[in-house]
């Protein structure tokens, strides 16, 4: 289906029955109009917005008039001059030697004296992606990354990633990461912040590049961080994840400093707050710390589910991926997840998931009737998945069965068809799980076998004859039922069948010996189906080798099945855990599996890093006071210098978290930013010399893979995989 | 981050398109069009197609959409979005399809200050409008470099929220406390949920940069309070250095903390989450409220609370289904608060069948009237006093149908709004302002309760 894009007439559009070509001489006279008398530029200004109107509604006929537009860029107004870049960045790559004409003027105006425009013009030029323009951007911004002002200084910081973008190797080989990284001592946190923001970037484009910061400097980041605009905590937030830390207690006390930031309004700070603490947990050895800082999580994660639809939604999948982590967070909050019914679809969906991995044997009965409601709602495929939640709680909580059994029984009287199909192949499930103790209930399931119409149910019911032949009446008739149209079902359905038919002829010879051999030929005759075909060929030679042993091998005992389980795997999970918040999270698929030229994190081994196999051990070493005395002397030049303040070096009672915290905080606002200096942070490697840095190899992870999927990416757009719900 | 972000009209037409980086393609404007906007399948507000991510808002008639190419932080991204729609709405009143042709110019304008490269930058409303300005407002400060200076100071600095040049009159503060309360309860009369999303909302009108002071009657709120008075009490008051004001403020207060606990009793909040302006590591040391306001009306907290929630009202629904043909009705509804107070605007809406063909109603208050778009009944009661009791009695006749499909059975909703009460039982203590100007300040609280999600299934 397509929309054809009607164009309109914007404001100060032209009827557009004129051709393009009239409305670029037109727009074009216009902006030349005006002379000496349009002392203020209203002409220009006017002509110039009908432009800027055009260049997104009508395709690329602006571009026409690249010149006239370069020619009003040195006027001197603000507005006229922030047009006239936005025109320039639209065009520069289409025109690019048009564009030359424009950088002499943002060469000149990133000296200009006004701020506003020095960083105005150092955004647009490094916008541009043409050689000249590039290769221009490299002096200025190295003078305007010691700009006296802190906005010109942020914009620089964001520049030396875009030229990044535009042209690695060049900025690999000049000297701009180390300057970027020098940078991270300025005393303003917004340019600090943009500083890490920038070197998060150029890192997630680069294999060669590694992002290291040490507990000193992690500690300087979250102490300035009440400080920052709520983006620049993001952005702070998402650098601590390179901190590997060194040390249990370390890892405690940054976790219950960046623990007040949970409280904030805006919901990406909140998760990737979570995300930082999550991935803090993981070095440190005290459980019973851990679990405390668990129980923190839970009230900021169910407060977002005041938010936005959008919001709520993820926060609902990083509920999913977090309950699998620590189970031990949101155990007690259920309620908070039943379905408000004008939640829009994908919200539902996602709380009946959360609603049916919090449910225990104490709270069935509550989920039970919930999930009742639910199935009584207009949207199927909804429904359906209520329905579905009921019957695989039955398979996950066994003295609850019978209750989920009676539900679904409730339900299947309704007769509404896609209830009866989906309640069927639960129902079937649940003979598997618990075999030969809610049989009695078939003569209920059989009663609506003409409500089915779905292979998927079809196939269930089917199953049920087989392996019930004996019990029920008139098997032989069902069956014949569904034989009488076996070419026209599905392969699922037909493998079914042939199973079922089998099974029926071992229970009941008598009757089953006409339609053995009918099915028989069938599949192995008239079918091109491979798998059909061997597994008739299968039952053929058993039956015709040995009936007794065929009775053994067809009807034997199988093991129940187990829960049905939708858990990630340990090493999924573990990565998705670094990724709270992000969008792979939404899917809750390795990171890789849908962005694939992402960079992976893993959790970096440290001596703190508790593995669970580890953990019998690793001996409880670790000792509260022990925290205060390693982060003073991380620091030593500081330390003496610390103690006058009432840092708690020794002797603090275990467990004081509350004044460690804040004595904490207090020491590093006080380490000045010299100090910072001496710290390590972000760069290229140990070494920092040479733009090679290939050394980093912890990172290169499937880097030809990569490369292979490249082109895919450029079109990957109309592959349309990965349709969300 | 952002590659770049679109925004589209109902019919799909591409009405902005900024791109931040040079994977933003034109025609990835075609494929949001065709592959979310023209697919009644697409329910979901992320899609991913091959590398390309798009996020999106609807917001009146228009689609915000924000194009990434990378795991980019789905949160920053809607919380961007949401922020974007708020700007709009502070600069144009309405954000809508007429508001962005008829603004084009300044929405790029807007699109180049707040996101440099795909990351947000200052997206403060205040801030903002001292240098990008709709036409007629013409901003005189931004052209000699000087101003510029205090313009970019703002925009990075620790206050980015609050210009250092305020002044007023007379300095004044309202504070709206607004509590949703939300119900739902089941067929049996159970109640299965029952919460509270509130929020303050407050307007600060004040001069210079004050430093405020909020208290709740939070329980952890006045436990730590009174933690507080015993070890260092007047140390807190002197930190800020008001003098004269501060030192009567801090001398009063142990008296009326204990009047107010024993008077409202105190309420336990299960989580709050402050705007950027709060001082959250002061909050999270000794639970004190402290912020410098940004000027203006602004959202200060949002919390929720979950335990004792009062439930202002009632409903009693009795429905019976007489066969197949016919449906009846009685719902009474009670208010649940002090009889001097009263509701306005009591609407609720009774579910009818879909193939209901007519309907009649009676009520002992108000009216009620069959709204068949909607297949519901809407009993409208504009004055509802506390105490009193009301009750419609109702039925549908059906049109009888070939495909005989049970009804679902959604819901009945209510929606009111009372004021003077809160569901939780939040009250605010106190809220005082210090500036080093020393001014007195006039502060009025106002306390609302509206119908959140308020459903009674039956």
């Amino acid at each position: 289906m397509f929309l054809s894009v009607v164009p309109y007439s914007p404001q100060y559009g032209l009827p557009f029955s004129q051709s393009k070509q009239g409305k670029v001489a037109e727009l074009r006279q216009e902006l030349n109009s005006g002379g000496k008398k349009d002392k203020n530029h209203s002409a220009k200004k006017i002509a110039l917005k009908k432009i800027v109107a055009n260049m997104t509604m009508s395709n690329n006929d602006m571009v026409a008039l690249f010149p006239d537009v370069i020619g009003c860029m040195n006027l001197p107004s603000l507005e006229i001059k922030k047009m006239c870049f936005l025109f320039l960045v639209n065009y520069s790559r289409a025109k690019p030697d048009i564009a030359l004409k424009a950088l002499p003027i943002l060469v000149d105006d990133m000296e200009d004296s006004n701020p506003l425009v020095r960083a105005l013009a150092l955004r647009t030029i490094s916008y541009v992606h043409v050689r000249e323009f590039v290769e221009a951007t490299v002096a200025p911004v190295k003078r305007l990354m010691q700009d006296m002002d802190p906005y010109v200084r942020k914009t620089a910081a964001f520049c030396v990633a875009k030229l990044y973008e535009h042209d690695k190797k060049m900025v690999e080989s000049s000297d701009l990461i180390d300057r970027l990284n020098s940078m991270l001592k300025d005393e303003n946190p917004t340019v600090v912040s943009s500083v890490l923001a920038s070197l998060v970037d150029i890192w997630g484009r680069s294999e060669s590049i590694s992002l290291t910061i040490d507990y000193a400097s992690a500690s300087k980041l979250v102490s300035i961080l009440p400080d920052c605009s709520e983006w620049g905590q993001s952005y702070i937030l998402e650098a601590l994840m390179s901190y590997v830390p060194q040390d249990s207690a370390e890892a405690l006390l940054l976790a219950e400093r960046i623990a007040p930031r949970l409280s904030h309004s805006n919901s990406a700070v909140v998760l990737t707050s979570i995300r930082v603490i999550l991935y803090l947990m993981n070095y440190i050895a005290d459980e019973r710390h851990v679990t405390s800082l668990a129980k923190k999580l839970s009230p900021p994660l169910v407060t977002l589910l005041s938010k936005p639809p959008e919001v709520q939604y993820l926060a609902l999948r990083n509920a999913i991926l977090i309950l699998q982590k620590r189970p031990e967070v949101l155990r007690n909050d259920i309620r908070v997840f039943f379905c408000n019914y004008n939640d829009p679809i994908y919200v539902k969906v996602t709380k009946l998931e959360l609603i049916f991995m919090l449910t225990t044997k104490e709270n069935i009965s509550v989920v039970l009737a919930e999930l009742r409601e639910y199935a009584t709602e207009i949207d199927v495929h909804f429904v359906r998945k209520a329905v579905r939640a009921i019957g695989k709680l039955a398979i996950k909580i066994e003295s609850a069965a019978r209750q989920c059994i009676d539900t679904l029984l409730d339900l299947v009287n309704a007769k509404i068809p896609y209830i009866v199909q989906e309640a069927t192949v639960v129902i079937r499930n649940i003979f598997r799980k618990y075999p030969n103790q809610y049989e009695n209930i078939i003569s209920n399931v059989i009663q609506n076998i003409d409500e089915l119409d779905e292979p998927e149910a079809k196939a269930a019911i089917i199953w049920i004859i087989g392996q019930y032949a004996d019990r029920i009446e008139n098997s032989d008739g069902l069956l014949q039922d569904y034989l009488a149209t076996f070419h026209d079902e599905t392969i699922e359905v037909q493998l079914a069948l042939l199973t079922a038919t089998v099974k029926f002829f071992i229970q009941r010879p008598t009757k089953g010996q006409q339609l053995v051999p009918q099915v028989l030929k069938w599949c192995t005759e008239e079918t091109d189906d491979p798998d059909l075909r061997d597994r008739g060929y299968m039952y053929w030679r058993l039956l015709s080798t040995d009936p007794a042993a065929a009775k053994q091998v067809v009807m034997g005992e199988k093991p129940p099945i187990s829960a049905e389980s939708e858990k990630l795997d340990p090493k999924t999970l573990e990565e998705l855990c670094l990724n709270v918040g992000t969008l792979a999270t939404v899917y809750l698929k390795p990171v890789q599996q849908v962005f694939r030229n992402a960079r992976t994190r893993r959790l970096q081994y440290s001596p703190a890093l508790q593995k669970p196999q580890e953990e019998a051990t690793s001996a409880a070493s670790w000792q509260f006071p022990a925290a205060a005395a390693q982060a003073a002397a991380s620091s030593p030049t500081a330390a003496t210098a610390a103690n006058p303040t009432g840092f708690p070096m020794t002797g603090a009672a275990a467990g004081d978290m509350n004044a460690a915290v804040s004595a904490a905080d207090n020491y590093f606002n006080s380490v000045g930013s010299q100090q910072m200096a001496a710290l390590d942070l972000g760069g290229r490697g140990d070494g920092g010399a040479g733009g090679g840095g290939a050394s980093q190899t912890q990172y290169v992870v499937n880097q030809n893979q990569q490369q292979v999927y490249q082109p895919q990416l450029a079109g990957g757009a109309a592959t349309g995989e990965l349709l969300l719900l | 981050m952002l590659s770049g972000i679109l925004v589209f009209n109902q019919k799909g037409e591409n009405l902005i398109f900024r791109s931040f980086r040079s994977d933003c393609r034109p025609r990835l404007a075609d494929i949001f069009r065709i592959q979310v906007i023209s697919n009644p399948q697409v329910r979901s507000p992320i899609l991913t197609l091959g590398s390309t991510t798009f996020s999106h808002v609807k917001h009146e008639n228009i689609y915000l959409v924000a194009v990434t190419k990378s795991n980019a932080n789905a949160a920053l991204v809607f919380e961007f979005l949401y922020r974007l729609v708020m700007l709009g709405r502070s600069y144009f009143g309405k954000f809508d399809e007429e508001a962005v042709k008829n603004n084009f110019v300044l929405i790029y304008e807007l699109l180049d200050e707040i996101l440099d490269y795909g990351y947000p930058q200052n997206t403060e409303t205040d801030t903002l409008k001292m240098y990008i300005t709709t036409e007629g407002v013409r901003s005189a400060i931004a052209n000699s470099a000087t101003d510029s200076s205090r313009i970019t100071m703002q925009a990075t600095g620790a206050l980015s929220w609050r210009r250092s040049d305020v002044k007023y009159r007379k300095n004044e503060a309202f504070v709206d406390v607004i509590e949703d309360v939300n119900l739902l309860m089941s067929a049996t009369g159970t109640v299965l949920r029952a919460d509270v999303n509130g929020q303050i909302v407050m307007r600060a009108y004040l001069s210079g940069t004050p430093e405020c002071k909020f208290g709740l009657n939070d329980r952890l709120l006045l436990d730590g309070d009174s933690a507080g008075g015993g070890s260092g009490g007047g140390g807190s008051g002197s930190s800020f250095g008001g003098g004269g004001s501060s030192g009567m403020v801090s001398g009063n207060r142990d008296g009326t903390t204990k009047a107010t606990r024993a008077a409202a009793g105190s309420v336990t909040l299960e989580d709050c989450q402050f705007h950027q302006c709060v001082k959250l590591g002061r909050f999270d040391a000794d639970r004190i409220i402290s912020f410098v306001p940004p000027d203006g009306e602004f959202e200060l907290m949002r919390y929720r609370a979950t335990e004792n929630v009062n439930l202002p009202f009632k409903v009693h629904p009795i429905v019976r289904e007489v066969g197949t043909t016919k449906v009846e009705y009685s719902v009474a509804i009670k208010a649940n608060y002090s009889s001097k107070l009263f509701a306005t605007n009591v609407v609720i809406r009774i579910p009818t069948p879909l193939n209901t063909a007519k309907t009649t109603e009676r009520t002992s208050q108000g009216r009620a009237k069959y709204e068949p778009e909607h297949n519901n009944i809407v009993w409208k009661i504009a004055r509802f006093s506390g105490g009193s009791e009301y009750v419609l009695t109702a039925e549908a006749t059906l049109t009888s149908m070939t495909h005989q499909k049970a009804w679902s059975r959604p819901p009945l909703s209510l929606s009111f709004s009372l004021l003077m009460f809160t569901s939780s039982g939040l009250l605010v203590r106190y809220l005082k302002v210090f500036e080093k100007s020393n001014y007195s300040s006039v502060k009025w609280v106002r306390y609302m309760t509206r119908a959140g999600s308020y459903e009674i299934r039956f």
